[in-house]
């Protein structure tokens, strides 16, 4: 089963998803996809992977971590399924991640690798975009890299755990206007989901909604204002979001 | 924590590293050294997840295994309205108050890569004990702020030595990211932090925002719950 939250007529829903991704509220009524404001479908901390994959850690000409590069995300940097991102004025290079977010359904401490997924509510999308002029050696990557306003789309939905039986053997796929830009495989981790939840839960607690984000393959490239860029992972769920310039962004967002 | 702050610092819990100008100067000759290559050139920011608020006269559990607990002297700044691309000149508008942090972290010799094993254990960021209203604060850059362990001072600075001034810090934050009404601003730490070990009672006073008291005890033996 996936389970999403959207905004209807001014009121947040929590809902499944069903056929055509039309969506099901609580009392019954069935909504079209495009009927309905998609947002982010859990809303805790994010944990994100950095250099998880060997092929995009060779990529960027670093060496595979030993131990996992994790930096955190917060709340307002998410936005939904089919909204926009802007790319800020004056930047050389902004690109997209595709990755396999892990969702945690309940508080985790001291958790065995073997016993991992049973703390969680599932798995989602996210597309963990990244400004990379602002890189800085400091905290790296800092926030103003990763966690700028509506920057990182999550979503559309949470699906279950039991509906992926191997989340190790996922491909994951970027296009950028129907374009297919970047192609990987989950099976090509550095520290898979268990290993993440373990090392996480080892000195604190993770908490539900909270989220792992694993990483991202090769496959990188710049995206401009204008662009639809659709983010998948097989099984899971396929994430659009569409590029807009600063401007347009913080003028609608007046507007709203 | 006090009900006011209890219902208003709700948000995220932003900090802000080497905001301290000596802090600052006694790295810079290694920050022109390779990781780094240059000094920062932006506020350095980290998140103190949920998992790690703490409250007044709560405890603070060591990790133990060998490693360094020290307490994080820092002014909290609870914004009271959502701010997007303000500008200096009107970031004050935005705070609802201020209040006492004690952002506890394991030692960190780097600042290379984000410190979440560090910082972002269980009940690492107490707050409080409560949330004094900005028309109380003449000026939160004149404030005294002090770290007691064991009714001995331990660190003492001001918040005269800021490297960015709360102004400045909401201005270029808010220039990428909201800070939500709710989120807390954790203006940094001074220099010169020191250890701290199980029963040691540790206290940030800031003069005119009180005092924050907690207690270090060790990690209970055995697996966790």
């Amino acid at each position: 089963m996936k389970h999403a939250r959207i905004r209807f007529a001014g009121q947040d829903h929590a809902v499944t998803v069903e056929a055509h991704n039309a969506v099901r509220l609580a009392d019954g009524r069935l909504l079209t996809e495009d009927q309905v404001q998609w947002l982010p479908p859990a809303t805790g901390s994010m944990f994100a992977l950095g250099l998880n994959y060997a092929d995009h850690a060779a990529e960027l000409a670093f060496k595979p971590p030993t131990e996992p590069l994790v930096f955190i995300k917060s709340p307002g940097t998410y936005t939904g399924h089919n909204q926009t991102t802007w790319r800020p004025d004056n930047v050389a290079y902004m690109h997209y991640e595709c990755e396999l977010v892990a969702v945690i359904g309940k508080a985790a401490r001291n958790v065995k690798r073997e016993d991992a997924l049973g703390y969680l509510a599932g798995y989602t999308v996210c597309n963990d975009y990244a400004i990379r002029d602002y890189l800085e050696n400091y905290y790296r990557p800092n926030l103003r890299v990763k966690n700028r306003d509506a920057t990182t789309p999550v979503g559309p939905w949470i699906v279950d755990v039991a509906d992926v039986p191997d989340p190790s053997n996922l491909k994951l796929r970027t296009w950028i206007n129907g374009e297919l830009r970047q192609e990987g495989s989950t099976q090509d981790m550095i520290f898979d989901i268990p290993y993440l939840i373990e090392y996480l839960s080892s000195f604190m607690t993770l908490q539900p909604g909270d989220m792992i984000a694993t990483g991202t393959p090769e496959g990188l490239a710049d995206v401009v204002p204008g662009d639809e860029v659709v983010v998948e992972v097989e099984g899971v769920g396929r994430l659009v979001n569409r590029i807009v310039s600063e401007a347009e962004f913080f003028a609608s967002r007046k507007e709203a | 924590m006090s009900r006011a702050l209890h219902d208003v610092a709700t948000g995220t819990l932003f900090g802000v590293a080497l905001n301290y100008q000596g802090l600052l100067k006694q790295r810079l000759a290694e920050f022109e050294q390779p990781p780094y290559q240059k000094p920062p050139l932006k506020p350095v920011l980290f998140i103190k997840t949920p998992n790690t608020r703490n409250q007044h006269d709560a405890e603070v559990v060591h990790p133990g295994h060998g490693e360094t607990l020290q307490p994080g002297p820092a002014l909290g700044v609870v914004m009271g309205k959502s701010a997007s691309r303000v500008s200096a000149a009107e970031a004050l508008d935005y705070v609802a108050g201020y209040t006492v942090v004690n952002e506890f972290s394991l030692s960190e010799d780097s600042y290379y890569r984000p410190a979440v094993k560090a910082k972002c254990r269980d009940g690492f960021c107490a707050i409080g004990p409560e949330l004094v209203p900005s028309a109380q604060v003449a000026d939160p850059h004149g404030l005294a702020i002090t770290l007691y362990v064991n009714g001995e001072v331990r660190q003492q600075n001001s918040t005269a030595n800021f490297v960015r001034n709360i102004p400045q810090l909401i201005a270029e934050i808010s220039e990428f990211m909201t800070l939500h009404a709710g989120d807390v601003l954790i203006t940094g730490t001074p220099e010169g932090r020191v250890d701290v070990l199980p029963g040691d009672r540790v206290e940030v006073a800031i003069s005119g925002l009180g005092r924050l008291v907690n207690t270090i005890v060790a990690e209970e033996t055995g697996a966790g719950s």
